[in-house]
């Protein structure tokens, strides 16, 4: 039998919250484990009660939904935080945020609203805003427009496992074209199904039927994350959550 | 524009290369002064990847100090990875700073610290990718006047055509004479242009300016005459030594990095130098005499840091932390201080010591009891005599034992091979150890699971030190003792397979002792490496040792000296050697006389608790060991 900590076991979680926070700029090239341990670490420094698992080496109560690819900006990532004393959500938010590098910042926290089950039940799209520059509206359109029309589209994914063909096509719920200041922007919700598809992997789709190849990187944003609904709306996933808190201050009224 | 952020360029290279996040910046702590508020810009550069080079203390100690000047701005700049490297020359990017995106070569000064001479082919790529010629000589008043420092600058002779100037020992006030100079030197219209700023330099404590002296070589190739070619520099040029550590708690507020880096902790200094005298280490030899930090100066560096960094654990660094004179009392405080807390707080590699499992059990008190670290370097009794690092194996088994008892599972022996003197039973020693201590351990922690992971290194001899004239062990022959010692830690598997053996080939450690002492000569092989496609030689994967030995090959038979001439030669008494006018404060006769008792096995005790032999750098730099204990304590933290 090993050795064993001695004293009481840690304080249980009290209360859980949900945060919505974005990478944007430079450190969207942060991949997930660099934002996780950022994290962390702010977390300390803002000095947040975090409850902590049991043992030698104790963990923060911290769960991660699915991130957004390294290199791709954000507005919509989700991260669910269990704490030891119960707080404002709203002080939680602004002292991560103030604890943060000004290129992450947190835009929501809120209480998980009791029997609203989980968060990563909520979650199964991503709305994508892919920046395209060097091409224009009249080359994007088309593209799209053939890609659209097929049921199938093959590329080749890079995994850890190698090269493996996947399609692009089936998890696009929809797709369109814009333009903003002449820099064709590329609209698109995309299912989260496995194996994943990426923006990049819906480029490389669509130069695989169209042609189309951008002269500089292009750059994504996750716009957004929720459940897809039949009318090809994808809900606010902390939604529930905010009904939940209305319900309760209305109860007590 | 000077000062312009290169950003806007480099970022569509940053989306097709791997790891981008290091070469954003924008990490906590970091600065971006404005360009045109300033008088003065430095650029630090850490030549190996940002993951090793991040973490290093000596840079965020001057990146601090810099900063902290209101004339002056610093902003730091590692060595590029091939890959991005590449895209950058296609595409006309050249080496930037990581956090204003500026060009290196709108810099007044580049400072490069050197911790291993592994990275000099990494300086002269960056030169190279900044637009900046290689050769000091090559350089006008436009360019940035490159400051070599770090141990390796103790002997700056093989990169001498390539820096500027090189400074010996402690760079927190050195900086800010060089900083004065060069402000005065561009406020007076940069009269006398570049050699005059140089000759300015030169002439500041610590500052040796290669360009100013001349070396001849004899029909023996060893050095005949190092000359002076002006006389307003000195001679010799003497080390710099900041008394009074407490009076320099830096770094305040370390840089916490986004991306992954080799040390995932804050790091505080509790003393500086070490009289322990080790004779194969250079650090030890160096950085003399002991300074202290205070254990109060300790608590408020380690409260302060935690405070901006948000870091889990703490390593309290020096170059042998137990022999800290409050360590006892400063391991309890601050375990006490943190119990509550998730921090945990660690030391370095120690000495064989008994005492040294108490502060560990101490600095674990509640947390994971996983490894420990011990460093005996020498595999046999009689071997750790010529290095003067005794310690008996009876001591050593019952220390590690003890470790085992006491909960630790798994313990790290680090060991030198190739060390003067040294043959093969010296180093089979090492299995008789390792078996010994899993038995023992075994017995005492009643555990079958314990480990002990034995981690080898090729001996460098390094200039400063008794060893400096030693003959260096030839890649072969570290590599047929590394053999037979594998061989004998697996006759029985038993045991053996408790027992982890890590090494490395005895190859780069050739290199490295070529770069160590080097004269002049050798910087023509390593330029030859760097076009031959050669850097990131600290990295398995990128040094090729053939590289190497063609380049000096070709480039050494001019001289007459070829490979060996620089590391298996064992040198005379009298020789003339390259680092001989930079001074550490270490008498050479001292130095001469360690070293043939080392070779006679006899040991020299530490100067802090016997009297001074004489090794001659208090005397020489007007300097004094400053040690505890102090008497204070450390007060319980008021929560606010």
């Amino acid at each position: 039998m090993g050795r064993q900590p001695d004293g009481p076991p840690p304080p249980p979680t009290v209360q859980k919250l949900r945060l919505r926070y974005a990478k944007r700029g430079r450190l969207r090239f942060a991949s997930h484990r660099d934002l996780a341990r950022t994290l962390e670490r702010a977390l300390r420094r803002a000095q947040v009660p975090m409850a902590f698992s049991a043992g030698f080496s104790p963990h923060p109560k911290i769960s991660y939904l699915g991130a957004a690819p390294t290199g791709a900006a954000s507005e919509a990532e989700y991260v669910e935080i269990g704490l030891s004393v119960a707080c404002d959500p709203e002080a939680v938010r602004a002292a991560l945020d103030a604890a943060l590098p000004d290129e992450v910042a947190i835009l929501e926290c809120v209480e998980a609203g009791e029997g609203t089950g989980s968060l990563a039940d909520r979650i199964d799209t991503s709305v994508w805003r892919v920046e395209l520059p060097g091409l224009s509206l009249e080359e994007l359109r088309p593209a799209v427009a053939e890609f659209l029309a097929r049921d199938v589209v093959t590329v080749a994914k890079q995994t850890k496992n190698g090269l493996k063909d996947i399609d692009a096509r089936a998890s696009v719920a929809s797709a369109s074209a814009g333009e903003e200041a002449g820099c064709a922007i590329l609209h698109m919700v995309v299912r989260q199904l496995t194996p994943a598809v990426r923006p990049d992997d819906v480029l490389a789709a669509l130069a695989a039927v169209a042609d189309l190849r951008p002269p500089l990187p292009p750059r994504a944003v996750r716009e957004a994350q929720g459940r897809l609904d039949d009318t090809g709306t994808v809900a606010d996933p902390l939604g529930p959550d905010r009904a939940a808190r209305l319900l309760r201050e209305h109860a007590a009224i | 524009m000077t000062g312009e952020t290169l950003y806007p360029r480099l970022e569509p290279l940053l989306a097709q290369i791997q790891k981008p996040i290091q070469y954003v910046g924008g990490e906590l702590n970091s600065q971006v002064k404005p360009w045109d508020d300033v008088a003065v810009h430095w650029a630090l550069m850490y030549p190996d990847a940002y993951e090793v080079g991040l973490p290093n203390q000596g840079l965020m100690i001057l990146y601090e100090v810099l900063n902290e000047r209101p004339d002056t701005l610093a902003e730091r700049t590692y060595a590029v990875w091939p890959d991005l490297a590449g895209l950058m020359r296609a595409n006309g990017v050249p080496q930037f700073t990581v956090d204003g995106h500026r060009s290196v070569a709108d810099f007044d000064l580049l400072g490069v610290s050197f911790a291993t001479e592994l990275g000099y082919t990494n300086l002269l790529e960056a030169l190279d990718l900044a637009g900046v010629p290689i050769h000091a000589a090559d350089r006008d008043e436009s360019h940035p006047v490159v400051v070599a420092g770090g141990h390796a600058a103790f002997n700056p002779e093989p990169v001498a055509d390539f820096v500027d100037c090189a400074v010996l020992g402690d760079g927190e006030q050195v900086v800010g004479d060089i900083t004065d100079v060069v402000k005065a030197w561009k406020e007076q219209g940069r009269p006398g242009g570049r050699v005059e700023l140089l000759a300015r330099l030169a002439r500041v404590d610590g500052v040796y300016v290669p360009g100013f002296y001349a070396v001849t070589y004899g029909a023996d190739g060893a050095i005949a005459e190092v000359l002076r070619l002006r006389d307003d520099v000195p001679v010799k040029v003497a080390k710099r030594t900041v008394m009074d550590l407490d009076e320099w708690p830096y770094p305040k507020t370390p840089i916490v990095p986004l991306a992954e880096s080799v040390h995932e902790r804050m790091s505080v200094e509790i003393f500086r130098g070490c009289t322990r005298g080790c004779r194969f280490c250079q650090a030890g030899m160096i950085t003399r005499p002991v300074r202290e930090r205070t254990i109060t100066g300790i608590g408020s560096m380690v409260e302060q840091g935690l405070k901006a960094t948000g870091y889990e654990e703490v390593g309290l660094l020096s170059l042998s932390s137990a022999d800290h004179s409050e360590i006892g009392q400063l391991a309890k405080e601050l375990a006490d201080r943190y119990e509550d807390s998730k921090v945990s707080l660690s030391l370095p590699s120690t000495r064989v010591d008994a005492f040294n499992v108490t502060l560990a059990n101490e600095l674990s008190r509640n947390g994971r009891r996983s490894g420990l670290t011990f460093a005996p370097e020498g595999g046999s009794e009689r071997i750790r005599r010529v290095i003067n690092k005794t310690v008996s194996k009876e001591d050593l088994v019952r220390t590690v034992t003890t470790a085992y008892a006491n909960g630790w599972t798994q313990v790290k022996l680090y060991f030198m091979c190739g060390l003067p003197t040294e043959t093969d039973e010296d180093v089979l020693e090492i299995a008789e150890l390792a078996v010994e201590v899993i038995r023992a351990g075994r017995e005492a922690s009643g555990r079958k699971d314990i480990r002990c992971t034995v981690s080898i290194g090729g001996f460098v001899p390094k200039p400063h030190t008794p060893f400096q004239w030693a003959s260096q062990a030839s890649a072969d022959t570290i590599d047929h003792r590394l053999r037979v010692l594998r061989e004998a830690i697996n006759a029985d598997r038993r045991i053996g397979r408790s027992i982890g053996l890590r090494y490395h080939d005895g190859k780069p450690g050739v290199i490295e002792g070529l770069l160590s002492r080097g004269d002049r000569r050798v910087g023509r092989v390593i330029e030859r490496v760097w076009r031959d496609g050669g850097k990131f030689d600290g990295w398995s994967e990128h040094f090729s040792f053939d590289r190497w030995t063609t380049a000096a090959q070709e480039e050494l038979a001019q001289f007459g000296v070829d490979l060996d001439w620089f590391t298996t030669r064992e040198r005379t008494e009298h020789e003339v050697l390259p680092w001989d006018h930079l001074d550490s404060g270490l008498d050479k006769e001292w130095l001469w006389e360690d070293w043939r008792e080392a070779l006679s096995e006899e040991e020299v005790a530490d100067c802090r608790w016997t009297p001074c032999y004489d090794c001659g750098v208090c005397p020489t730099m007007g300097t004094e060991i400053q040690i505890g204990p102090t008497g204070r304590s450390l007060l319980p933290l008021t929560v606010v």
